[in-house]
């Protein structure tokens, strides 16, 4: 008894043990849900998988199953960023407590009722219980923002170095607040279409409405949520990621600021969706944007100056090749922020062009082409974040030597050629026709899934790992129980 | 040097997808026993709409069984020239539409009375062939439906012949029958139903060139050297209801210049080959995976 009793205090009473469960619910997830489309149901691995977990698949039900299938993943995410806030920032410990505590019953019943509900035959009683969760999720997310609250004394920043107020504000933590502020205010942007559309059950995709001249509120309300959640979902790890490697000095002092009128100006457009404002959202939106990825721009400035300077500060004249090998020296490290340049390369770069071209271009094309565009690119920035979470996950588990090398860069590389085939298979169009493009996807879709198809061996061989090491009377996991991220702060 | 190793394996691998594809591969011919001339009567009354089953109804109206086929449309084609229905323009043969009303609408683009584009001439993938005189298919694809044609080209030979191309409603009624069924002819998708991206049908090679159409009313229960299909009809007796080609439909929507097409494709996933699904382009668009059928109202 005391053995379960240890483990299940260290999962989920202790930040890494938390984020630990959340990648691990995140993986098996992906891993069978993933063998239904694509080149898995080519194969014939979707019936397989459909057969053998008994799945209930209604083809008309098809749209609201991917709803409660990405919401479902996402909110393991949200969570996963909630316990990295709540261990890396100061806060009184009985937000932290509830904060967590709540979330993590959210989304465990998010996930368990929201797939059982929508893959193994409804029951309502489920669907209830899968709003519930999403219920506490939010919540927790208004929590998390009164625990941010920046303007109290205790949570003043005393060092100079740092972004703050001639007072002693806490700049960054104020971007963080108004991340978590304008996340729970988006929320509502789905969450009360998706009541009103939930009434009658009529389940769409945006993408499949993206064409329409004439849309109500709601469906643009619908789309606007979409888009801001996943935008302040990379904003909120950009932050994190920045706090990690302890970001600070005068790029800091640019970024924050910045990072905070981005956030604010980019909801104000996305909100600006379902009003009278549309027909200027989207240059608000854009206006937001910009300040947003500079701020983003200077923390990658920033960690790839700082890890050049301490990889060759032993040197006296460092060459160009010390300076590039000092960069790369630590995967985990430069990895974050590598991944939110290559981010503009599958997803800024490609709706900026889209944007410019739409009507031109990408409009002239069917809709199902406009289709791949749009579902791409917003998957591509998901598994980016993913690949940023998990990076960081490997410096928290306290990766080191050639398993740290081989774990940071199997994500980056893996991911990367997997985002790149995407990225040239939205686009393909641009270079080659419908009659000739066979050979091209087929090679495509050989890197894109022996990209995908590696980084998920890579995370399932750290979750055996991981596993095997909770059998261990002193695993691992004894030393996490009571470390927190705040401690692990780059120095 | 080791290190790049596999770097320049993956590189040679990616270039090698790059390959030719040769269009005019050797293309099995199958006689299906679908006559492409016979038009289904589909009677007056309510009938289930759209993913969500919403009630609507239609009158009564008569849809061609199949899609257009290339022998139908090279028909067309020489007889309408002959008339001065449609011309040659460089590359393009080309027809009068009217023109639509604009309404000045974000995106929407101005579709204006002239000559329009029907098909191009040349085009790797045309199965019409155009001598400067006459019109003639490419051999084996006779039975085929009808691609590479515009919406133009469509609503230009549904014209021509007496007829129109149908409505949203009209195509899904046709499709679906009374009932609520997502496939025309049931509940479930199996590859021997439709022909869809990956269903293994003796027209497709997916190491070069993909997917290609079969006749129309392939999948009509009949062995075909050993390939079996299911008896895919609609429950009016419409074949190719779902996948083969995208079909035009009719309507021209206020405010928007793109025209709907239905049904799937042999290069979309089975999920596009439910009744609802919805797929639209701007009106000069075709491709290798685009066709139509025509409607015309009901003789009874």
């Amino acid at each position: 008894m005391q053995f379960i009793k240890d483990r299940f205090n260290y999962l989920f009473n202790s930040t890494k043990g938390l984020i630990l469960v959340a990648i691990a619910m995140i993986a098996l997830t992906t891993a069978i849900w993933g063998m239904l489309s694509g080149p898995m149901a080519e194969m014939g691995v979707r019936d397989v998988v459909i057969r053998l977990f008994k799945m209930d698949m209604v083809q008309a039900e098809r749209e609201g199953r991917i709803i409660i299938l990405y919401h479902s993943i996402a909110m393991a995410v949200v969570a996963i960023e909630t316990y990295m806030i709540t261990s890396l920032l100061k806060m009184k410990s009985f937000f932290k407590m509830a904060i967590n505590s709540i979330i993590t019953v959210g989304y465990i019943l998010t996930m368990i009722f929201g797939m059982g509900f929508a893959y193994f035959g409804h029951n309502w009683a489920f669907h209830g219980v899968y709003i519930f969760g999403l219920s506490l999720i939010f919540f927790a997310g208004v929590l998390l923002v009164i625990a941010l609250w920046p303007w109290r004394k205790e949570y003043y920043q005393p060092d100079k170095t740092f972004a703050r107020t001639k007072k002693g504000v806490d700049i960054e933590r104020v971007a963080f607040f108004a991340t978590a502020l304008t996340t729970v205010i988006s929320a509502l942007f789905g969450a009360i279409p998706g009541s009103f559309f939930g009434n009658g059950f009529e389940v769409f995709l945006a993408e499949n409405i993206i064409r329409l001249p004439e849309k109500s509120t709601m469906q643009y309300s619908i789309i606007g949520h979409l888009h801001i959640m996943l935008a302040l979902i990379a904003i909120m790890i950009t932050l994190i990621i920045g706090r990690w490697l302890n970001f600070k000095g005068i790029l800091h002092k640019i970024a924050m600021p910045l990072m905070i009128l981005g956030t604010v100006v980019l909801n104000l457009g996305v909100w600006g969706v379902a009003t009278p404002l549309e027909p200027i959202a989207h240059q608000i939106i854009y206006t937001g944007a910009t300040p947003s990825m500079l701020a983003a721009l200077l923390l990658l400035i920033w960690s790839w100056n700082n890890l050049i300077k301490k990889g060759t500060s032993h040197l006296v004249k460092p060459k160009f090749g010390d300076k590039i090998k000092a960069l790369v020296n630590d995967p985990l490290k430069f990895g974050p922020t590598w991944q939110m340049l290559y981010m503009n390369f599958t997803t800024s770069f490609l709706g900026i062009f889209m944007a410019i071209r739409l009507d031109e271009i990408f409009r002239v094309w069917p809709a199902r082409e406009e289709r791949i565009e749009l579902t791409g690119h917003w998957h591509a920035l998901s598994a980016i974040i993913a690949t940023i979470i998990l990076l960081y996950y490997g410096n928290i588990i306290g990766l080191k030597g050639k398993v740290r090398q081989l774990y940071g860069w199997g994500i980056i590389l893996f991911s990367d050629i997997a985002l790149a085939g995407i990225t040239a298979f939205e686009m393909k169009r641009l270079f080659i026709t419908e009659a000739e493009q066979q050979p091209l996807v087929n090679g495509l879709m050989y890197a894109i899934d022996f990209g995908l198809g590696a980084l998920l061996v890579l995370l399932a061989i750290v979750m055996v790992w991981r596993l095997t090491d909770l059998f261990k009377k002193k695993g691992k996991w004894t030393n996490e129980k009571k470390q927190e991220l705040s401690e692990e702060v780059v120095e | 040097m080791k290190k790049l190793i596999p770097t320049l394996i993956f590189v040679i691998f990616l270039l090698t997808s790059c390959k030719p594809v040769d269009l005019n591969a050797t293309i099995p011919t199958f006689e299906t026993g679908i006559n492409p001339d016979v038009w289904a009567n589909i009677p007056a009354g309510e009938f289930y709409f759209g993913q969500h089953n919403e009630i609507q109804k239609t009158e009564p109206y008569e849809i061609m069984i199949t899609d257009v086929t290339t022998a139908q449309y090279a028909d067309f084609l020489n007889l309408a020239l002959a008339e001065g229905y449609v011309k040659v323009n460089g590359d393009q043969i080309v027809g009068y539409y009217p023109g639509d009303e604009f309404h000045g609408v974000k995106h929407e683009e101005r579709v204006a009375a002239g000559d329009w584009m029907f098909i191009p001439l040349n085009d790797p993938s045309q199965r019409v062939n155009f001598d400067g005189k006459s019109f003639t298919v490419q051999t084996g694809y006779e039975n085929h439906p009808m691609t590479m044609v515009t919406w133009f080209g469509a609503w230009g030979y549904c014209g021509y012949i007496g007829g129109r191309l149908p409505s949203e409603m009209e195509w899904e009624k046709a499709a679906r029958g009374e009932d609520t069924r997502p496939f025309p002819w049931g509940e479930e998708i199996m590859r021997e139903n439709a022909n869809f991206y990956s269903s293994r049908d003796p027209f497709e090679n997916m190491n070069s060139f993909g997917s290609r159409t079969s006749p129309v009313g392939f999948f009509n229960g009949k062995n075909y050297n050993g390939y079996v299909t299911f008896d895919s009809a609609s429950p009016f007796g419409l074949y190719d209801m779902a996948g083969n080609v995208w079909q035009w439909t009719g309507n021209v929507y206020e405010g928007m210049h793109y025209r709907f097409m239905r049904g799937g494709s042999k290069d979309t996933y089975d999920m596009d080959l439910r009744i609802w699904t919805r797929n639209n382009a701007t009106p000069t668009y075709f491709s290798p995976g685009v066709g139509f059928r025509c409607v015309r109202n009901s003789t009874d």
